[in-house]
C-alpha cells in the first residue's frame, strides 16, 4: 500500500515538475543507476528530502547548506527522478538516472534443434542489462561465436541498439551440438544448438538368407551432406509376394537397420524412410 | 408432506427388492441364471452366455462337455489371455450363437462373443461342438492355447529419448526444447453416408519421437467455421522419427458439399519414447469383397511384451491416393515372435478402388515403457 502511495506521489510530483518554481537543490544531470552521488543544498536547519522516481521514493532526514551523499545502491532504476526538501516543496531539482555498464545478458538462441546446411537458421538475440536489470541503451557492442565440432567457428559482431541485438547464421554442414555464445561487456551466456542430420540420401541395402527367412540391412544410413543419420530413425522394408505384403518398420540402430523377413521367392524388397525410397531387391527362385 | 411419501415409499421398496428380488435382477445381479434347462442346445449355449456374462467362468468351465482335456486356467487364459491385454480389463457384452447342423446327439453352432473394451466392441468368433449327454446338451469348448514363452534372455539393443525440459532454476532467456517437425504429406475430404471424413498422413520429419494429434476445422464458403473435430484414436499418437501415420477425422455433422476450405492444425510435442518394440506386419493381404478386408499377421520381433497393439491401414489407389484409413485393436497381448492375426474390415463400396496399402502398428507395453 505504501509503495503504491509513493509511485502515485512520485507520479503526481513528476507530472508537477515542470511548473515548479526555483531550486533549493542542485542535483548532477545524469547519475549511473546504483552509483553515489551528491546534491548541494541551500539554507539552514534540519529538513527531509524527497527522490522521486517512478519505480518509488527515497527520503532523508538532511542538514541543509551542505552537500547530501546518497550511497552507492540509493537510487539505481533507470529513469527520470526529482528532489526537494520538506521545507521548500516547490523548489526541486532534477536528474536523470542512466544504466551503468553491462553487467548481464539475456540471450534467445532459436531453434534449438534443426537440420544442417541450413540458411540464416539460426537466430539469436541479446538483451544488455545493467547490474539492476535496467535496458542498457547507449550502442554497445555484442559478439556472437558459434562452433560445431569439426567446423570451423564462426564469429560475428553486432551493435545493441536501444538494448537489443540480433544476428542470424548459417547452420554447420557438419552434425553436432553447436555452442552458441553471444558477450557483451565481458559478460557471456552460452546456448546449445543441435544441427541434425537431413533426410537419408541413397538408402542402400542388401539381402543375405538365413535359413527360410531373409536378413536385410543397410548400408549406414547418411544425409547428402554425409552425416551419419541418427539411430531411432524409422526405416521401412517392404516385401511383396504373389500379391501379400509384409512390411517392418525398423529403428536405425548403430547406423544401419536390419531385420529378418520371410524368404519368398519372387518376392520385390523395398527399403525406405520417410518419404526417400531406398533399393529394391528381387529375391531369386 | 409429499418428499417425505415418496421417500418412506423408495425405503420400503429397496427393502422388498433386497429380500424378495425378481429374477431378472439375481440375473444381472449374476446369482442366477434367467434360463438353468440344457435340455436343449440353445438353452445350453445360453447358460454359457449367461455364465460368461457374469464372470463365472468356474461355473461355466464346469458345465463343459470337454472340461477334461484342459484346466480352468487354461480356459480363462483362452478367454481373457494370460498376459495383460485389451481383454483383460473388458466384460462379455454380448454373447450370439447360429446353429450350423444339429442331429438327435450332436450340435454345432458358430459363437460370436462382444466383448466391451475401452476402445469399443472386439469381437470373437468360433465355431463350438455340442453333445447330448445323460445330463442333458453340453458344450465341447474349441480351446485354443495362448504360446507361452519359455524363460529366457532376450538381449536387445536399447534405444531411448528422454527429455530434459525447461525448469524452474533456467534464466529467462534459455529456450525450451523445440516441438518435433511433423508435416501432412497427404489429405482427402471425402463425403460418405455418415457424414464428411478427412484423412491423409502425417510424417515427422525430424530426428526425434514425436506425440501427435491433427485437428481440422472445416469452413463453409464464406469463410465461417462450420465444426472442429480431432483425429481421436484414429492415428497412431507416437510417431518416431521419419515414420508416417495416417490419421482420419470424422465430421458427422458436415456434408462436403457445404465446405468451402479446410484448415488443419498438426499438433507435436516432444516426448520421451523408446524405439522398442519392432513389429513386424507378415502376410497382409487384400481381400476383395464381399467381406472386403486387410488381413495379416503382427510379430512382435523384440523381447518386451506388447500388451495393446493398434494396427492402422491406409488404403490407396492405382495412382497412389488415399481412399481409405480403418483401423484394428489386436486384443491379445503380443509375445515376443509369436504371429497374433489381424483384420481391418474394409468399406465395400470402396473395396474395388484399392490396390494397394501401408499398415502401421503403435503399441502399448504394461510397466511404462511407450
Amino acid at each position: 500500500m505504501r509503495t503504491g502511495y509513493a509511485a502515485l506521489l512520485g507520479g503526481v510530483m513528476l507530472a508537477a515538475a515542470p511548473m515548479l518554481g526555483a531550486q533549493a537543490l542542485t542535483a548532477p544531470k545524469t547519475v549511473e543507476a546504483g552509483s553515489s552521488f551528491s546534491i548541494e543544498s541551500r539554507g539552514s536547519g534540519q529538513a527531509t528530502l524527497y527522490i522521486v522516481g517512478l519505480g518509488g521514493v527515497v527520503t532523508r532526514d538532511v542538514q541543509l547548506g551542505s552537500p547530501i551523499s546518497i550511497a552507492e545502491g540509493t537510487v539505481f532504476n533507470a529513469g527520470h527522478y526529482i528532489a526537494y526538501v520538506s521545507t521548500s516543496p516547490n523548489e526541486v531539482a532534477t536528474f536523470d538516472v542512466v544504466p551503468a555498464k553491462v553487467a548481464d545478458i539475456s540471450f534467445l538462441a532459436r531453434p534449438s534443434r534443426l537440420p544442417v546446411g541450413l540458411r540464416n537458421g539460426i537466430t539469436g538475440a541479446v538483451y544488455v542489462f545493467d547490474a539492476y536489470q535496467n535496458l542498457v541503451t547507449t550502442p554497445t557492442p555484442v559478439s556472437f561465436n558459434i562452433s560445431t565440432p569439426n567446423a570451423a567457428p564462426e564469429n560475428r559482431t553486432a551493435q545493441a541498439k536501444n538494448g537489443a541485438a540480433w544476428i542470424a547464421l548459417d547452420s554447420s554442414p557438419k552434425e553436432g551440438a553447436a555452442h552458441f555464445v553471444a558477450r557483451a561487456g565481458g559478460v557471456s551466456a552460452v546456448r546449445v544448438i543441435q544441427q541434425v542430420p537431413g533426410d537419408p540420401c541413397g538408402i542402400k541395402m542388401s539381402a543375405k538368407p538365413n535359413g527360410k527367412r531373409i536378413t536385410l540391412q543397410t548400408d549406414p544410413v547418411r544425409d547428402c551432406s554425409g552425416n551419419a543419420v541418427p539411430d531411432g530413425t524409422i526405416v521401412t522394408f517392404t516385401e511383396n509376394y504373389h500379391g501379400g505384403q509384409s512390411t517392418v518398420d525398423v529403428p536405425l540402430k548403430r547406423g544401419v537397420a536390419q531385420v529378418e523377413m520371410p524368404a519368398i521367392p519372387g518376392a520385390n524388397i523395398t527399403v525406405a524412410s520417410g518419404v526417400v525410397l531406398g533399393n529394391e531387391i528381387r529375391w531369386g527362385k | 408432506m409429499l418428499a417425505i411419501t415418496l421417500a418412506a415409499a423408495t425405503v420400503v421398496f429397496v427393502v422388498i427388492g433386497t429380500l424378495w428380488p425378481v429374477k431378472a435382477a439375481e440375473f444381472y445381479l449374476g446369482r442366477q441364471h434367467l434360463i438353468r434347462s440344457n435340455g436343449t442346445p440353445d438353452a445350453a449355449l445360453q447358460n454359457l452366455g449367461d455364465d460368461l456374462k457374469s464372470s463365472a467362468w468356474s461355473r461355466a468351465y464346469d458345465n463343459l462337455a470337454n472340461k477334461t482335456s484342459f484346466t480352468e486356467t487354461d480356459f480363462l487364459h483362452d478367454l481373457v489371455g494370460a498376459y495383460p491385454n485389451l481383454r483383460t480389463y473388458s466384460k462379455l457384452e454380448r454373447f450370439e450363437f447360429h446353429p450350423l447342423h444339429q442331429t438327435d446327439s450332436d450340435a454345432d453352432f458358430t459363437v460370436k462373443l462382444h466383448w466391451a473394451t475401452v476402445v469399443g466392441d472386439a469381437v470373437s468368433t468360433r465355431k463350438v461342438h455340442m453333445v447330448r449327454g445323460s445330463s442333458g446338451w453340453q458344450v465341447e469348448w474349441p480351446l485354443t492355447r495362448e504360446p507361452t514363452l519359455p524363460p529366457q534372455v532376450i538381449p536387445v539393443n536399447y534405444l531411448r529419448w528422454d527429455v530434459i525440459y525447461r525448469g524452474a532454476g533456467d534464466e529467462w532467456g534459455t529456450a525450451d526444447v523445440d516441438a518435433p517437425h511433423v508435416k501432412i504429406v497427404d489429405m482427402r475430404p471425402v463425403q460418405r453416408a455418415e457424414g464428411m471424413v478427412i484423412m491423409g498422413e502425417l510424417l515427422n520429419e525430424d530426428v526425434v519421437p514425436a506425440y501427435v494429434s491433427v485437428t481440422a476445422t472445416v469452413m463453409n464458403k464464406n469463410q465461417k467455421p462450420i465444426a472442429t473435430e480431432g483425429s481421436f484414436d484414429k492415428i497412431s499418437h507416437l510417431i518416431l522419427p521419419k515414420a508416417i501415420t495416417p490419421f482420419l477425422i470424422k465430421f458427422p455433422e458436415v456434408k462436403l458439399s457445404q465446405v468451402g476450405s479446410v484448415d488443419m492444425h498438426p499438433f507435436s510435442q516432444l516426448v520421451p519414447a523408446s524405439a522398442d518394440p519392432v513389429i513386424e506386419i507378415q502376410n497382409e493381404k487384400l481381400n476383395p469383397a464381399p467381406n472386403a478386408s486387410l488381413t495379416g499377421e503382427v510379430v512382435n520381433q523384440s523381447g518386451q511384451i506388447a500388451n495393446i497393439a493398434h494396427v492402422l491401414g491406409t488404403f490407396y489407389d492405382q495412382s497412389g491416393n488415399i481412399v481409405w484409413v480403418a483401423d484394428q485393436y489386436v486384443d491379445h497381448a503380443l509375445l515376443p515372435q509369436t504371429p497374433v492375426p489381424f483384420t481391418i474390415h474394409i468399406p465395400e463400396d470402396l473395396a474395388r478402388k484399392i490396390s494397394s496399402q501401408r499398415t502401421v502398428v503403435s503399441t502399448y507395453s504394461m510397466g511404462g515403457a511407450a
